[in-house]
């Protein structure tokens, strides 16, 4: 199996361990992952925000890159997933702006490429069996929120993947890797997005009640799959709080017996380590 | 109360076709207001939003926090009984406000633009110059010093990034982008 890997921005700076995990991840599972060094920002929300054109070009440009490279394109950010998927729809569906961004990109639109988030190119297409056939250390007795957010599941008719209010993709993958997803209302509730550096305390009021919510639900950590939501979580809260976040594929590498090195869990803000270490999960 | 002398039908009609959403079918039935994140934290819930702008009152709306807090999460579309995509409209509003000096929130405004000007000079939004351009810009330099340097010392916010290869190609881009923008 072989994708082509658009990390994004993110991946390089504040969400280094999802980076990590994710690499290692697919490398367990002997998927593999194309790349090309000449990747550009999706665009984010402040492309859409100001500027309509420049954000179906700047994703069509990585969509380029992927036919050049012939493979569907996989993006562990759930933000750059949702920037990319809508482009290639207005792509897909609109003729005169399809040929606009074709001249202004210089590159022509085949169609062919599909883009898939993370989780659902590893539970949907490699598959939620085959990932549990390779379970070596079962999370047992770890007790988790699954936390969509927005981006993965909404706007339905652009990201086409799970049910926009109640997602399951997330709680099924970690139930078989042994872990104990807890049932609660706000796994697609908004984390504050970019407003986490625009306005903090706007988007400290929802982290913490999305945080509160989770421990009312019995849950001993979240578990995202966007760095945004990630950033947002731990840095937007209340300080009294300590409960973690993990990256889904960080519990992944865990459950699937990868090796893994505490540094990469030092890079949390909140420490998972204690957690992790109560459940006899890391050595 | 609402000065009808100021209303501006042509804004209604405007930022219907450019959104593409049937702006008068609004019933304000409140669903969308019930589920937003930011509307109680704000100045106006989006189905106050969408009344101001069929009732053409393009000042205020143009000069709300609200467009500019608008999270884009897309709440409120699934749920809106007519389909009506808010957020587009927000897109449209905040692409319309851009240049107002006189709006009511002073900081998305400039993050947005600082966020773009980044992917402009090297392709790739690098996070740690980001963020010290937007401090700097906005004047709000100490609040986050802390927790910058707990990130940078954990090699989260690297100081140096290469960007994309092709750095030329990602002007051309933007430049062709304006260049259609002012036809
Ligand atoms: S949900 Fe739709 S119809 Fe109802 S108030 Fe909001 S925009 Fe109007
Ligand atoms: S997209 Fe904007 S208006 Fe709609 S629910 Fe989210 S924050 Fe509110």
């Amino acid at each position: 199996m072989r994708f082509f890997y658009y990390p994004g921005c993110s991946l390089e700076a504040t969400a280094r361990e999802y980076d990590h995990s994710a690499r290692s991840v697919c490398r367990n599972l002997e998927i593999e992952l194309a790349e090309s060094k000449d990747w550009c920002c999706c665009g984010a929300t402040s492309a859409h925000s100001l500027n309509h054109l420049l954000s179906i070009a700047l994703p069509a440009r990585n969509i380029a890159l992927a036919q050049e490279a012939g493979a569907d394109i996989v993006a562990p950010c759930s933000a750059c997933f949702n920037h990319l998927k809508r482009a290639d729809k207005t792509l897909r569906e609109n003729e005169k702006v399809r040929r606009e961004v074709e001249e202004i990109v210089e590159f022509k639109y085949t169609g062919a490429i599909n883009i898939y988030s993370l989780l659902e190119a590893l539970v949907n297409i490699y598959g939620l069996e085959q990932i549990a056939a390779r379970v070596k250390k079962p999370l047992n007795g770890l007790k988790v929120a699954c936390y969509y957010g927005c981006m993965l599941v909404r706007p339905p008719e652009i990201t086409n993947f799970d049910r926009p209010e109640n997602p399951v993709t997330m709680d099924q993958l970690m139930s078989r890797l042994g872990a104990e997803p807890k049932l609660w209302s706000y796994k697609t509730e908004c984390c504050g997005a970019h407003q986490g550096i625009v306005n903090e305390k706007f988007t400290t009021r929802l982290v913490n009640t999305l945080l509160e919510m989770a421990v009312e639900a019995g849950a001993q950590a979240l578990v995202t799959s966007c760095p945004l939501c990630q950033a947002n979580i731990e840095m937007r809260r209340n300080r009294t709080c300590t409960l973690p976040s993990f990256y889904f594929t960080e519990l992944m590498e865990i459950a699937l017996g990868v090796p893994v090195q505490k540094i990469w869990f030092k890079k949390h803000l909140i420490n998972p380590l204690p957690l992790l270490e109560s459940l006899s999960l890391v050595g | 109360m609402i000065n009808l002398t100021n209303l501006d039908h042509e804004f209604s009609s405007l930022v219907k076709e450019k959104s593409g959403q049937s702006i008068e079918l609004c019933f304000q039935c409140q669903k969308c207001a019930s589920g937003c994140p930011m509307g109680e934290l704000t100045d106006y819930y989006p189905h106050q939003i969408i009344r101001m702008v069929q009732f053409g009152m393009r000042e205020r709306v143009l000069q709300s926090k609200a467009i500019w807090l608008c999270l884009s999460c897309e709440a409120c579309s699934v749920r809106c009984p007519n389909e009506i995509k808010i957020p587009a409209v927000m897109d449209v509003l905040r692409a319309m406000a851009e240049t107002k000096t006189s709006g009511r929130e002073k900081n998305a405004p400039v993050f947005h633009k600082i966020f773009l000007n980044s992917i402009k000079s090297s392709g790739r939004v690098h996070e740690a110059v980001m963020m010290v351009k937007y401090k700097l810009k906005t004047g709000d330099l100490f609040s986050d010093i802390p927790l910058g340097l707990r990130m940078f010392r954990k090699g989260k916010l690297p100081l140096i990034s290469k960007g994309v290869k092709n750095k030329r190609e990602i002007k051309k881009i933007f430049n062709r982008v304006e260049q259609k923008y002012s036809e």
